[in-house]
Protein backbone atom coordinates (compact mmCIF):
# COMPACT_ATOMS: atom_id res chain seq x y z
CA UNK A 1 0.00 0.00 0.00
CA UNK A 2 2.50 2.21 0.90
CA UNK A 3 4.59 1.44 -2.41
CA UNK A 4 1.78 1.93 -4.26
CA UNK A 5 1.11 5.45 -2.81
CA UNK A 6 4.97 6.52 -3.32
CA UNK A 7 5.65 4.99 -6.45
CA UNK A 8 4.44 6.80 -9.87
CA UNK A 9 0.20 5.37 -10.24
CA UNK A 10 -0.26 3.71 -12.95
CA UNK A 11 -2.43 5.47 -15.34
CA UNK A 12 -5.61 3.50 -14.68
CA UNK A 13 -5.85 4.42 -11.25
CA UNK A 14 -4.91 7.88 -12.60
CA UNK A 15 -7.80 8.10 -14.79
CA UNK A 16 -10.61 7.17 -12.29
CA UNK A 17 -9.07 9.79 -10.09
CA UNK A 18 -9.73 12.16 -12.46
CA UNK A 19 -13.09 11.47 -13.69
CA UNK A 20 -13.93 11.38 -9.82
CA UNK A 21 -12.47 15.04 -9.37
CA UNK A 22 -15.02 15.92 -12.64
CA UNK A 23 -17.67 14.44 -10.54
CA UNK A 24 -16.83 15.93 -7.67
CA UNK A 25 -17.29 19.51 -9.15
CA UNK A 26 -20.54 18.53 -10.63
CA UNK A 27 -21.72 17.66 -7.87
CA UNK A 28 -20.57 20.71 -6.25
CA UNK A 29 -22.74 22.36 -8.64
CA UNK A 30 -19.95 23.44 -10.93
CA UNK A 31 -18.07 22.17 -13.83
CA UNK A 32 -14.52 21.26 -14.46
CA UNK A 33 -12.59 23.78 -16.37
CA UNK A 34 -8.80 25.07 -15.43
CA UNK A 35 -7.91 27.39 -18.14
CA UNK A 36 -10.82 29.65 -17.40
CA UNK A 37 -9.01 30.71 -14.19
CA UNK A 38 -6.58 32.58 -16.64
CA UNK A 39 -9.72 34.78 -17.92
CA UNK A 40 -10.59 35.28 -13.95
CA UNK A 41 -7.58 36.34 -13.68
CA UNK A 42 -7.27 39.01 -16.67
CA UNK A 43 -10.52 39.88 -15.12
CA UNK A 44 -9.44 40.83 -11.83
CA UNK A 45 -6.58 42.77 -12.79
CA UNK A 46 -9.13 44.96 -14.54
CA UNK A 47 -9.13 43.96 -17.98
CA UNK A 48 -12.90 44.35 -18.12
CA UNK A 49 -12.38 47.98 -17.60
CA UNK A 50 -10.84 47.76 -21.36
CA UNK A 51 -12.41 45.30 -22.68
CA UNK A 52 -16.02 43.85 -22.95
CA UNK A 53 -14.52 39.89 -23.00
CA UNK A 54 -13.45 40.31 -19.63
CA UNK A 55 -15.45 42.30 -18.41
CA UNK A 56 -18.11 40.01 -15.91
CA UNK A 57 -18.55 39.24 -12.74
CA UNK A 58 -14.99 36.77 -11.81
CA UNK A 59 -16.37 37.01 -8.31
CA UNK A 60 -18.38 34.15 -8.95
CA UNK A 61 -15.12 32.66 -10.20
CA UNK A 62 -13.62 32.01 -6.77
CA UNK A 63 -14.36 28.49 -6.39
CA UNK A 64 -11.88 27.86 -9.46
CA UNK A 65 -9.46 30.14 -7.98
CA UNK A 66 -9.46 28.18 -4.67
CA UNK A 67 -8.99 25.23 -6.60
CA UNK A 68 -6.19 26.52 -8.61
CA UNK A 69 -4.26 27.20 -4.58
CA UNK A 70 -5.28 23.61 -4.45
CA UNK A 71 -3.19 22.33 -7.12
CA UNK A 72 -0.70 24.26 -5.66
CA UNK A 73 -0.65 22.95 -2.54
CA UNK A 74 -1.14 19.26 -4.25
CA UNK A 75 1.94 19.73 -6.38
CA UNK A 76 3.63 20.80 -2.70
CA UNK A 77 2.45 18.02 -0.95
CA UNK A 78 3.03 15.61 -3.31
CA UNK A 79 7.03 16.35 -3.83
CA UNK A 80 7.58 16.63 -0.06
CA UNK A 81 5.72 14.37 1.38
CA UNK A 82 4.25 11.10 -1.40
CA UNK A 83 7.33 10.77 -3.61
CA UNK A 84 10.86 8.74 -3.23
CA UNK A 85 11.55 7.98 -6.81
CA UNK A 86 11.77 11.12 -9.03
CA UNK A 87 13.16 10.34 -12.41
CA UNK A 88 10.01 9.61 -15.12
CA UNK A 89 10.58 6.35 -16.20
CA UNK A 90 10.10 7.14 -20.09
CA UNK A 91 9.68 4.56 -22.77
CA UNK A 92 13.67 4.07 -24.06
CA UNK A 93 12.45 4.91 -27.81
CA UNK A 94 11.38 8.26 -26.60
CA UNK A 95 14.85 8.83 -24.74
CA UNK A 96 16.68 7.99 -28.11
CA UNK A 97 14.79 10.28 -29.67
CA UNK A 98 15.35 12.55 -26.99
CA UNK A 99 19.13 12.52 -27.22
CA UNK A 100 19.25 13.48 -30.66
CA UNK A 101 17.55 16.19 -29.69
CA UNK A 102 19.84 17.07 -27.15
CA UNK A 103 17.84 16.18 -24.01
CA UNK A 104 19.39 13.59 -21.28
CA UNK A 105 17.52 10.58 -19.74
CA UNK A 106 15.33 12.14 -17.42
CA UNK A 107 16.52 12.36 -13.73
CA UNK A 108 13.80 14.11 -12.35
CA UNK A 109 9.85 15.14 -13.56
CA UNK A 110 11.21 17.68 -15.90
CA UNK A 111 14.08 18.20 -18.55
CA UNK A 112 16.87 20.50 -16.97
CA UNK A 113 17.42 21.86 -20.71
CA UNK A 114 14.51 23.52 -20.42
CA UNK A 115 13.27 24.23 -16.76
CA UNK A 116 16.58 25.27 -15.09
CA UNK A 117 16.88 28.80 -14.24
CA UNK A 118 20.36 28.60 -16.46
CA UNK A 119 18.17 27.64 -19.23
CA UNK A 120 15.54 30.00 -18.40
CA UNK A 121 17.18 32.74 -18.23
CA UNK A 122 19.47 32.62 -21.50
CA UNK A 123 17.27 34.11 -24.36
CA UNK A 124 16.40 31.09 -26.23
CA UNK A 125 15.49 29.27 -23.19
CA UNK A 126 13.30 32.16 -21.96
CA UNK A 127 11.58 32.74 -25.67
CA UNK A 128 10.47 28.47 -25.49
CA UNK A 129 8.78 28.96 -21.74
CA UNK A 130 6.92 32.26 -22.72
CA UNK A 131 6.18 31.15 -26.23
CA UNK A 132 4.98 28.05 -25.09
CA UNK A 133 3.09 29.65 -22.35
CA UNK A 134 1.72 32.68 -24.19
CA UNK A 135 0.15 29.86 -27.08
CA UNK A 136 -1.07 27.70 -24.04
CA UNK A 137 -3.37 30.66 -22.96
CA UNK A 138 -4.40 31.92 -26.33
CA UNK A 139 -5.31 28.73 -27.34
CA UNK A 140 -7.26 27.95 -24.71
CA UNK A 141 -9.42 30.75 -24.61
CA UNK A 142 -9.67 31.00 -28.17
CA UNK A 143 -11.02 27.08 -28.13
CA UNK A 144 -12.80 27.79 -24.91
CA UNK A 145 -11.00 25.58 -23.16
CA UNK A 146 -7.93 23.05 -22.08
CA UNK A 147 -7.38 19.77 -21.36
CA UNK A 148 -9.97 19.86 -18.53
CA UNK A 149 -12.86 21.41 -20.17
CA UNK A 150 -12.56 19.67 -23.51
CA UNK A 151 -11.02 16.45 -23.27
CA UNK A 152 -12.55 15.25 -19.83
CA UNK A 153 -15.78 17.74 -19.37
CA UNK A 154 -16.55 18.23 -23.27
CA UNK A 155 -16.43 14.82 -24.50
CA UNK A 156 -17.84 12.88 -21.17
CA UNK A 157 -20.98 15.07 -22.15
CA UNK A 158 -20.59 13.98 -25.84
CA UNK A 159 -19.64 17.56 -27.48
CA UNK A 160 -18.72 17.48 -30.57
CA UNK A 161 -16.94 20.93 -30.68
CA UNK A 162 -14.46 19.32 -27.79
CA UNK A 163 -13.62 16.38 -30.13
CA UNK A 164 -12.83 18.78 -32.36
CA UNK A 165 -10.41 21.27 -30.26
CA UNK A 166 -9.23 17.88 -29.21
CA UNK A 167 -8.06 17.04 -32.72
CA UNK A 168 -6.76 20.58 -32.98
CA UNK A 169 -4.33 19.55 -29.72
CA UNK A 170 -3.41 16.84 -31.49
CA UNK A 171 -2.52 18.31 -34.83
CA UNK A 172 -0.55 21.66 -32.48
CA UNK A 173 1.01 18.97 -30.62
CA UNK A 174 2.17 16.54 -33.39
CA UNK A 175 3.09 19.79 -35.70
CA UNK A 176 5.23 21.13 -32.66
CA UNK A 177 7.24 17.80 -31.88
CA UNK A 178 7.93 16.25 -35.35
CA UNK A 179 8.26 19.52 -37.73
CA UNK A 180 9.15 22.35 -35.22
CA UNK A 181 11.41 20.62 -32.47
CA UNK A 182 13.85 19.08 -34.90
CA UNK A 183 14.37 22.89 -35.71
CA UNK A 184 14.43 24.55 -32.29
CA UNK A 185 16.78 22.24 -30.72
CA UNK B 1 -15.20 31.40 3.52
CA UNK B 2 -16.12 27.49 4.50
CA UNK B 3 -18.04 27.31 1.05
CA UNK B 4 -14.66 26.87 -0.50
CA UNK B 5 -12.65 24.63 2.13
CA UNK B 6 -14.18 21.40 -0.73
CA UNK B 7 -12.77 23.44 -3.67
CA UNK B 8 -9.53 23.87 -1.59
CA UNK B 9 -9.29 19.99 -1.00
CA UNK B 10 -10.66 19.02 -4.77
CA UNK B 11 -7.67 21.19 -5.45
CA UNK B 12 -5.18 19.76 -3.87
CA UNK B 13 -6.87 16.07 -4.60
CA UNK B 14 -6.42 17.41 -8.36
CA UNK B 15 -2.76 18.64 -7.90
CA UNK B 16 -1.86 14.98 -6.17
CA UNK B 17 -2.88 13.31 -9.09
CA UNK B 18 -0.98 14.88 -11.88
CA UNK B 19 1.80 14.88 -10.05
CA UNK B 20 1.81 11.18 -8.98
CA UNK B 21 0.11 10.45 -12.46
CA UNK B 22 3.10 12.05 -13.81
CA UNK B 23 0.74 14.36 -16.40
CA UNK B 24 2.85 17.52 -15.55
CA UNK B 25 6.18 15.83 -16.55
CA UNK B 26 7.37 17.42 -20.34
CA UNK B 27 8.67 14.32 -20.20
CA UNK B 28 5.35 12.40 -20.54
CA UNK B 29 3.83 14.79 -23.12
CA UNK B 30 6.76 14.68 -25.26
CA UNK B 31 6.76 10.12 -25.19
CA UNK B 32 2.46 11.20 -25.56
CA UNK B 33 3.03 13.02 -28.86
CA UNK B 34 5.74 10.60 -30.49
CA UNK B 35 2.93 7.57 -30.02
CA UNK B 36 5.62 5.50 -27.66
CA UNK B 37 3.88 4.64 -24.53
CA UNK B 38 0.23 4.19 -23.42
CA UNK B 39 0.46 5.89 -20.38
CA UNK B 40 -0.89 9.27 -21.03
CA UNK B 41 -3.81 7.71 -23.12
CA UNK B 42 -4.53 5.66 -20.61
CA UNK B 43 -4.90 8.36 -18.15
CA UNK B 44 -7.38 10.52 -20.52
CA UNK B 45 -8.59 7.26 -22.17
CA UNK B 46 -9.98 6.28 -18.65
CA UNK B 47 -11.15 9.69 -17.41
CA UNK B 48 -13.42 9.83 -20.67
CA UNK B 49 -15.35 6.52 -20.30
CA UNK B 50 -15.68 6.99 -16.92
CA UNK B 51 -16.64 10.29 -17.94
CA UNK B 52 -19.25 9.37 -20.81
CA UNK B 53 -20.92 6.71 -18.51
CA UNK B 54 -21.00 9.06 -15.17
CA UNK B 55 -23.00 11.68 -17.11
CA UNK B 56 -25.50 9.66 -19.06
CA UNK B 57 -26.14 8.55 -16.01
CA UNK B 58 -26.17 11.57 -14.30
CA UNK B 59 -28.90 12.76 -16.95
CA UNK B 60 -30.83 9.46 -17.33
CA UNK B 61 -31.47 9.71 -13.19
CA UNK B 62 -31.78 13.13 -13.39
CA UNK B 63 -29.64 13.39 -10.22
CA UNK B 64 -29.24 16.67 -8.63
CA UNK B 65 -26.36 18.23 -7.34
CA UNK B 66 -25.46 18.93 -3.08
CA UNK B 67 -27.76 22.10 -2.94
CA UNK B 68 -30.59 19.92 -4.35
CA UNK B 69 -30.21 22.13 -8.35
CA UNK B 70 -30.50 20.00 -11.11
CA UNK B 71 -27.25 19.19 -12.70
CA UNK B 72 -26.69 21.30 -16.25
CA UNK B 73 -23.74 19.76 -18.34
CA UNK B 74 -22.96 23.50 -20.81
CA UNK B 75 -23.44 22.60 -24.28
CA UNK B 76 -20.51 24.28 -26.43
CA UNK B 77 -21.52 25.91 -29.41
CA UNK B 78 -21.91 24.54 -32.36
CA UNK B 79 -18.95 26.13 -34.80
CA UNK B 80 -15.65 24.87 -36.62
CA UNK B 81 -12.85 27.20 -37.11
CA UNK B 82 -12.55 28.43 -33.05
CA UNK B 83 -11.89 25.04 -31.52
CA UNK B 84 -9.82 23.91 -34.71
CA UNK B 85 -7.53 26.42 -34.63
CA UNK B 86 -7.77 27.59 -31.05
CA UNK B 87 -7.00 23.75 -30.25
CA UNK B 88 -3.90 23.92 -32.43
CA UNK B 89 -2.17 27.04 -31.32
CA UNK B 90 -3.22 25.64 -28.01
CA UNK B 91 -1.40 21.72 -28.96
CA UNK B 92 1.82 23.80 -30.18
CA UNK B 93 2.02 25.79 -26.85
CA UNK B 94 1.32 22.30 -25.23
CA UNK B 95 4.45 20.40 -26.60
CA UNK B 96 6.89 23.26 -26.36
CA UNK B 97 5.98 23.96 -22.80
CA UNK B 98 4.93 20.33 -21.70
CA UNK B 99 2.15 21.61 -19.53
CA UNK B 100 -1.55 22.64 -19.88
CA UNK B 101 -2.60 25.21 -17.44
CA UNK B 102 -3.48 22.72 -14.60
CA UNK B 103 -0.18 21.06 -14.54
CA UNK B 104 1.45 24.57 -15.01
CA UNK B 105 0.42 25.64 -11.41
CA UNK B 106 1.07 22.05 -9.92
CA UNK B 107 4.53 22.42 -11.46
CA UNK B 108 5.23 25.72 -9.42
CA UNK B 109 3.97 23.64 -6.35
CA UNK B 110 6.37 21.06 -6.70
CA UNK B 111 9.16 23.49 -7.07
CA UNK B 112 9.96 23.82 -10.66
CA UNK B 113 9.62 27.93 -10.41
CA UNK B 114 10.35 28.53 -14.07
CA UNK B 115 6.97 27.51 -14.80
CA UNK B 116 5.90 30.45 -12.92
CA UNK B 117 7.42 32.14 -16.61
CA UNK B 118 5.06 29.60 -18.32
CA UNK B 119 2.14 30.72 -16.01
CA UNK B 120 2.60 34.23 -16.13
CA UNK B 121 2.47 33.98 -20.37
CA UNK B 122 -0.68 31.88 -20.49
CA UNK B 123 -1.98 34.42 -18.27
CA UNK B 124 -0.96 36.99 -20.82
CA UNK B 125 -1.82 34.78 -24.02
CA UNK B 126 -5.42 35.09 -22.89
CA UNK B 127 -5.18 38.72 -22.12
CA UNK B 128 -4.25 39.00 -25.62
CA UNK B 129 -6.52 36.48 -27.45
CA UNK B 130 -9.23 38.90 -25.64
CA UNK B 131 -7.40 42.08 -27.43
CA UNK B 132 -7.83 40.24 -30.78
CA UNK B 133 -10.58 38.36 -30.70
CA UNK B 134 -12.73 40.66 -32.58
CA UNK B 135 -10.43 39.98 -35.86
CA UNK B 136 -10.39 36.24 -35.09
CA UNK B 137 -12.23 34.16 -37.20
CA UNK B 138 -14.43 31.84 -34.95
Amino acid sequence: MKDFIMNPWPWWFSGILISSIMFLLVFFGKSFGFSSNLKTICSMAGAGKKMKFFDFNWKAEIWNLVFLIGALVGGFITKEFLTTENAVQISEATKSELNVLGFSNPESIQPMEIFSWESAMSLKGFLILSFGGLMVGFGSRYANGCTSGHAISGISNLQLPSLIAVIGFFAGGLAMTHLIFPLIF
Amino acid sequence: MTKFIKFLLVGTLFGIIMAKSEAISWYRIQEMFRFQSFHMYGIIGTAVVLGVLGVAIIKKYRIRDIQGNPIIFPRMEKTFVKYILGGSIFGLGWALSGACPGPMVVNIGYGYFTMIIVFVSAILGTLLYGMLRNNLPH
